[in-house]
């Protein structure tokens, strides 16, 4: 018996070791690689030429009841040139898809016009509602340019519900969702341009995941 | 000990013993990733690697554990084995890891792992078993990758998409439309596709594995009643 635990024990030692080791090897590239997706997601959105700070560090975590998804503060992003503030990139989520949350970066250049959208991780169904994604069609460019006076508030819903925004065939509750939850980010980036862009408390070192779609 | 048939063992994985037709073992992540060819060439070769490596180590140690302790040890030994491959993927090939994303994890409970270990590897010395882990998983990769072709052949209209997240860049041209214009079908796509399609390739293989004891029994004129199904 005592014999058989020590056996156990080795083995699960030696296990151990070898995943803790691998681990050890191969954090710092992981990390990178999480730093170097995030990136690229946010430059499609917002160019390099637009902006000379770091996007990765200089970010803000605001507790927003209006944007908040299941309690957790919303990540906003800010670009800036000569410490002017350019843009700011919303990580937000749709809470009301289809099948789901739908994760968006939402980039709001300073003048309140959308610089543009971006759906980062969703489980609409294929064929259907996946047609957000960039890779699939172009819908989701049709923000692009926008803001609240083009169209006006009231005009911020999918044409079937008497607004501005084409739906997608064969799926109208994806692009309601991401209609609402774009205009609530430009709602509220108008009324806090301070707030978003105040450069404060931010602590340089934590590492943002935008990903949270994986995993059930 | 006897001469190890390696031809056999290759047989075995390959073709009459193969994990996904005929042991049916691993079906949960074989259905669900095989919507594309590259996310079924991404999980086989994960699939296999994890195969050959708890395979190799069970067969080195198999004399020094007791048969009471064989199945704690073997499951230690092939969860180390997927966290390091997911560890490996995730460092390496972060775009494919994004897309199979919880399926590599979910490798360690692919049953026909911890199958081949305690039905080959515990028994079998350390080549043997390697060659039966390799065959393995070369034969569960080789129906990943025909339910993938024909899921993404029918569902898409495509073949290869998305070659770059594994490859790199260079490759993002070797992607092929094969039906121009093709609006999809979403069937294939989802989940009930890789079931119909699992069924008609498992039906295939037992007509072509039907005609051919046919064709043995023909040849030596010995009538074969009826063949085990």
């Amino acid at each position: 018996m005592l014999r058989a635990g020590k056996t156990l024990g080795v083995f699960a030692v030696i296990t151990t070791a070898i995943v803790a080791i691998t681990y050890a090897i191969t954090e710092s590239q992981i990390i990178e690689n999480e730093r170097q997706a995030l990136l690229k997601s946010l430059h499609e959105l917002i160019p390099e030429n637009r902006h000379d700070n770091d996007l990765y560090t200089d970010t803000k975590t605001l507790d927003i009841a209006a944007l908040n998804f299941r309690g957790k503060p919303v990540t906003v992003y800010r670009a800036r040139t000569n410490n002017q503030a350019t843009a700011a990139i919303f990580s937000v989520t749709a809470p009301d898809g289809y099948t789901g949350a739908i994760n968006l970066l939402i980039a709001i250049n300073a003048d309140d016009t959308l610089a543009g959208v971006r759906v980062v991780s969703h489980k609409e169904t294929p064929g259907l509602g996946d047609a957000i994604e960039t890779e699939k069609s172009d819908w989701i460019r049709i923000f692009d340019g926008q803001s609240l006076s083009n169209p006006l508030p009231e005009r911020w819903k999918v044409k079937k519900d008497g607004g501005d925004f084409d739906q997608l065939t064969g799926a109208t509750i994806t692009p309601r969702a991401i209609v609402k939850m774009i205009k609530k980010t430009l709602q509220y980036f108008q009324a806090n341009h301070d707030l978003v862009f105040a450069k404060d408390d931010n602590p340089p070192t934590q590492i943002q995941q935008i990903q949270s779609g994986a995993g059930e | 000990m006897a001469q190890t048939d390696y031809k056999k063992i290759t047989r075995n994985g390959l073709w009459h013993n193969n994990p996904a037709l005929i042991q049916l073992l691993g079906l949960c992540p074989l259905l669900a990733v095989s919507s594309t060819f590259i996310n079924a060439l991404g999980l086989g070769i994960a699939t296999t690697l994890v195969m050959i490596g708890s395979n190799v180590t069970v067969s080195f140690v198999r004399n020094q554990i007791k048969q009471e302790l064989r199945i704690p040890v073997f499951v230690l030994i092939i969860a180390s084995f997927v966290t390091v491959v997911e560890l490996l993927m995730h460092a390496y090939w972060h775009d494919l890891y994004k897309i199979l994303g919880i399926f590599i994890p979910l490798i360690v409970t692919n049953c026909v792992i911890i199958a081949r270990v305690e039905a080959f590897a515990a028994k079998n010395d350390v080549k043997a078993s390697f060659v039966d882990g390799l065959t393995m998983g070369l034969g569960f990769t080789a129906v990943l990758l025909l339910l993938g072709s024909m899921r993404e052949i029918i569902g898409q209209g495509t073949l290869f998409s998305h070659a770059h997240l594994m490859f790199g860049d260079t490759f993002r041209d070797i992607q092929l439309t094969l039906i121009h214009d093709y609006s999809g079908f979403l069937l294939a796509v989802l989940p009930p596709g890789a079931f119909i399609g699992l069924g008609l390739i498992i039906a295939l293989k037992n007509v072509i594995e039907a005609r051919r004891i046919n064709r043995l029994a023909a040849i030596e004129k010995i009538n074969v009643v009826d063949t085990a199904s």
